[in-house]
């Protein structure tokens, strides 16, 4: 068996810390997320391990809650975008045509229009909910997707494997999951762990801007937000969720990345 | 004594050579491919390197420039060459010394070339970066060699781009690259492997003369015997990394020692017996039409051919004949523009959509890589046992047999069921293709150039194999190769084609005996045969044959 590289088990340690503290939220948040324990930024203490935030909530257990939200809605974005994006790719591909055609413009003209702005617009008139802003998060993204998987499928639809599946009568469905997908799966596996990360920083925006998770739940976005201010006082509330963004980042490209390498040197990888 | 040690050019001895194998998180492993090899060659002559794929030939041979392709290290030995031994050498003198005392010409020119430089650039490229001459010079150099080598304009050859000229003259333009710094030795490495027979022929004997008007030793690495036995004094025949035999060109064709050798010499020999025309007709193409949707001409221009029921129907053309467009047409890729494709005495509709299951099942492929033909992330069990679930409905321990079955008729066994087809070789890869088309138990099987990316020995098992499960089986073949000696072996009827038309059609008998037409007469004096001198002797006979005319 091969070892795990080093970098993989930091970062396969650091991202299991987040996913764990999200599960077990309940449990490991010491108070409730709205509740009022303490006084307007206090410093870090026995009681307030990371002290408290703009209105006297525990800063710890926020962030615990509002690492739950975020990953959850990252992660169910990315889930939504990537299912949507590749399968719509590749029956793009394999299908051809005027059908590739008129979707891939399609696409390009969705990605003409500023993410995050065509985000604010439509946040701005649907009900701010989970479900609305995963929806609007997702299909957003099926546009990037879309694009990564067909570039990848165009050149794996033009191989022999795939002439013979279409010689011996196959449908359109097993020509895109079990000759096309198998093989695009490694760069898709690495694009992966970017997108999530993506995901991470849109949700962050969008709460930063307040278009996001509404208050009293929390994202880790929303609690820049909500501790911008005391920055001016020197109080480093705010640059604790901007921390965990970036390790939780980290974390999960790293072990993108070895998964990607992992994938690549298995049997039948691109270079044998 | 000491003459012949003036003469020297290069002395290897003992050359030892493996590849690091990186596991990461692991040590690094050495795995040695070349289990010390010792050669001589004498200025002025040619060393042919021959071996089947794995060998050791190409990396022998760019030894002689102190260079391990890849993770390839030269591990022992030495390599002497005009007196030096370059092994010791530092990387400075490494560099002076490679394109300019040694220089390469590879296998793909098209590859090789940079496509936005002229090709007089390129060639004169050497000379001016090692400060050898003066551009003048090195242009004067390059013309010369453009004339020596044949080539077309050789004044104004060099302004060309490399895409503006075929692949025969880029063989030679990049031969032309590796004479112009006046080397005392060049490594051709398969120089004619990628070309077209007519083609090759012109390329060789432009290698030939230049090598002998100038003086130059070479190596000459390639897998074709008869080839090797054009240009070269001596031959070293190597196998798994070791010398089998070494010997003069004239005793190795003639007097082999090793079994292995007289395996090579005699490989091809073997010729199927001639069915007589039964009258029981498979398939028939009539007045097939057809190109590209887009372009403006005809690939194909009026076909008409007809194979037999248990037949076997060799389709002969160079690259870009349109015999790979015609086995399209007859899968229903491509539709034809005109005319139609009977089977079985019913027409075949133009398009592959409208198809019967039973019509895509009773027509098969074979493909020319089989590494491309089986989608690498699914089992061997998983590739031949598709079509036996997909066309009769076979599953789990039926179906499983049934792969088993056909696993021991390719010669395999169940030892590979669970593999992947990347832990094959070559030859099983393309075993376990022709087990995926008999699985489908098809009446005819369209094969494209199935030996051509195999070695000699392997692609003659594979002719026999298909032999023997014509018997068996009692299917059809549709032949498709621009190897004149697999037609010899397993034909029965030959159809010639050039630039998209049938030139000659008929029995093997018939179609392989005189009187010739012009394009076959060019193609069958082209193959390459294992004789000193028939080089010489097949371009004089084409000049006279062009002549005339």
């Amino acid at each position: 068996m091969k070892r795990i590289p080093l970098s993989a088990l930091i970062g396969l340690f650091i991202t299991s810390l987040f996913l764990l503290s999200a599960i077990f939220a309940d449990f490991l948040a010491p108070y409730g997320v709205a509740e009022v324990v303490g006084d307007v930024w206090e410093p870090a203490s026995d009681r307030f391990l990371l002290g408290t935030d703009s209105i006297g909530r525990d800063l710890l257990s926020r962030m615990i809650y509002g690492g739950q939200v975020t990953i959850f809605v990252a992660l169910t974005a990315t889930a939504l975008s990537f299912s949507l994006g590749t399968s719509l790719a590749l029956i793009a591909v394999v299908v051809g045509g005027w059908f590739d055609m008129a979707l891939s413009r399609f696409i390009d003209l969705i990605m003409s229009i500023p993410t995050l702005i065509f985000a604010l617009v439509v946040l701005s008139v649907v009900p701010a909910n989970l479900v609305t802003l995963i929806l609007v998060m997702g299909l957003l993204d099926v546009t990037r997707v879309y694009r990564l998987a067909r570039a990848v499928a165009v050149d794996i639809n033009v191989m022999d494997y795939v002439e013979a599946a279409r010689l011996r009568g196959e449908q359109t469905v097993w020509i895109v999951f079990r000759e096309i997908l198998p093989n695009a799966l490694s760069p898709l596996v690495a694009e992966l762990g970017l997108r999530f990360i993506f995901m991470v920083l849109f949700l962050s925006t969008l709460s930063f801007l307040g278009l996001g998770i509404q208050p009293p739940a929390a994202d880790w976005g929303g609690i820049v937000k909500e501790n911008k201010e005391g920055l001016i006082y020197g109080i480093s509330a705010a640059l604790i969720p901007a921390i965990a963004i970036a390790a939780l980042a980290i974390s999960v490209n790293l072990v993108a990345d070895w998964v990607l390498s992992k994938t690549t040197s298995l049997k039948g990888g691109r270079n044998g | 004594m000491d003459k012949q040690q003036d003469n020297l050019l290069i002395d290897v001895r003992g050359l030892k050579i493996a590849a690091r194998i990186e596991i990461p998180g692991e040590k690094t492993e050495f795995k040695e491919i070349v289990h010390g090899v010792d050669f001589t060659l004498q200025k002025g002559k040619v060393l042919g390197l021959i071996g089947e794929s794995g060998a050791g030939k190409s990396t022998i041979g760019l030894s002689a420039l102190a260079y391990g392709r890849g993770s390839v290290e030269i591990t022992g030995g030495e390599v002497w060459v005009g007196g030096q031994n370059i092994l010791s050498f530092g990387l400075g003198e490494l560099r002076s010394f490679r394109g300019q005392r040694v220089t390469y010409v590879s296998q793909s020119a098209a590859a090789s070339f940079n496509p936005s430089k002229r090709l007089m650039d390129q060639v004169t490229e050497t000379c001016l970066r090692h400060k050898l001459c003066s551009r003048e010079e090195a242009e004067k150099r390059a013309v010369v060699l453009f004339k020596r080598l044949g080539l077309p304009d050789a004044e104004n050859f060099g302004n060309r781009y490399p895409h503006q000229v075929s692949g025969g003259q880029l063989q030679r333009a990049m031969t032309a690259m590796a004479l112009c710094p006046q080397p005392d030795l060049v490594i051709f490495d398969e120089p004619t492997t990628a070309l077209d027979v007519t083609t090759q022929i012109d390329v060789l004997a432009a290698i030939k003369d230049a090598i002998h008007e100038t003086g130059v030793g070479a190596l000459y690495i390639t897998h074709d015997l008869a080839v090797v036995a054009q240009v070269s004094d001596d031959i070293m025949v190597l196998r798994h990394g070791n010398m089998v035999e070494y010997g003069t060109t004239e005793q190795i064709i003639h007097r082999p020692e090793q079994d292995y050798t007289r395996a090579l010499v005699s490989v091809r020999s073997h010729i199927a017996e001639e069915k007589p025309e039964s009258g029981d007709v498979l398939l028939s193409i009539e007045g097939v039409c057809a190109r590209y949707p887009g372009l403006p001409d005809d690939i194909l221009r009026d076909v008409n051919i007809e194979l037999e029921a248990g037949h076997t129907l060799a389709v002969v053309g160079e690259s870009g004949s349109g015999k790979s467009t015609l086995a399209r047409v007859i899968t229903g890729l491509l539709p034809p523009r005109e005319g139609r494709v009977l089977f079985d005495g019913k027409p075949l509709t133009p398009s592959l959509k409208e198809r019967s299951k039973t019509d895509l099942r009773e027509l098969q492929m074979i493909y020319q890589m089989a590494d491309v033909a089986m989608n690498p992330r699914q089992t061997i069990e998983t590739i031949i046992g598709r079509p036996v679930e997909f066309y009769f409905g076979l599953k789990g321990e039926e179906k499983r047999r049934r792969v088993i079955e056909l696993l021991d008729e390719i010669e395999l066994g169940k030892d590979f069921l669970d593999r992947y087809p990347a832990e094959l070789s070559g030859g099983q890869k393309q075993r376990v293709c022709i087990a995926r088309a008999l699985a489908a138990k098809p009446r005819m099987i369209i094969c494209d150039e199935v030996t051509s990316a195999l070695d000699p020995l392997v692609a003659e098992g594979i002719l026999k194999l298909l032999q023997d499960l014509q018997e068996i089986e009692k299917v059809s073949y549709l032949f498709i190769t621009h190897d004149l000696a697999t037609v010899r072996a397993i034909a029965d009827s030959i159809a010639v084609m050039y630039k998209g038309k049938v030139v000659r059609y008929g029995q093997k008998s018939k179609v392989l005996s005189p009187p010739f037409d012009d394009y076959t007469d060019l193609l069958l004096s082209s193959v390459p045969e294992m004789e000193q001198g028939w080089l010489e002797k097949a371009i004089s006979h084409r000049k006279i044959a062009s002549a005339g005319h």
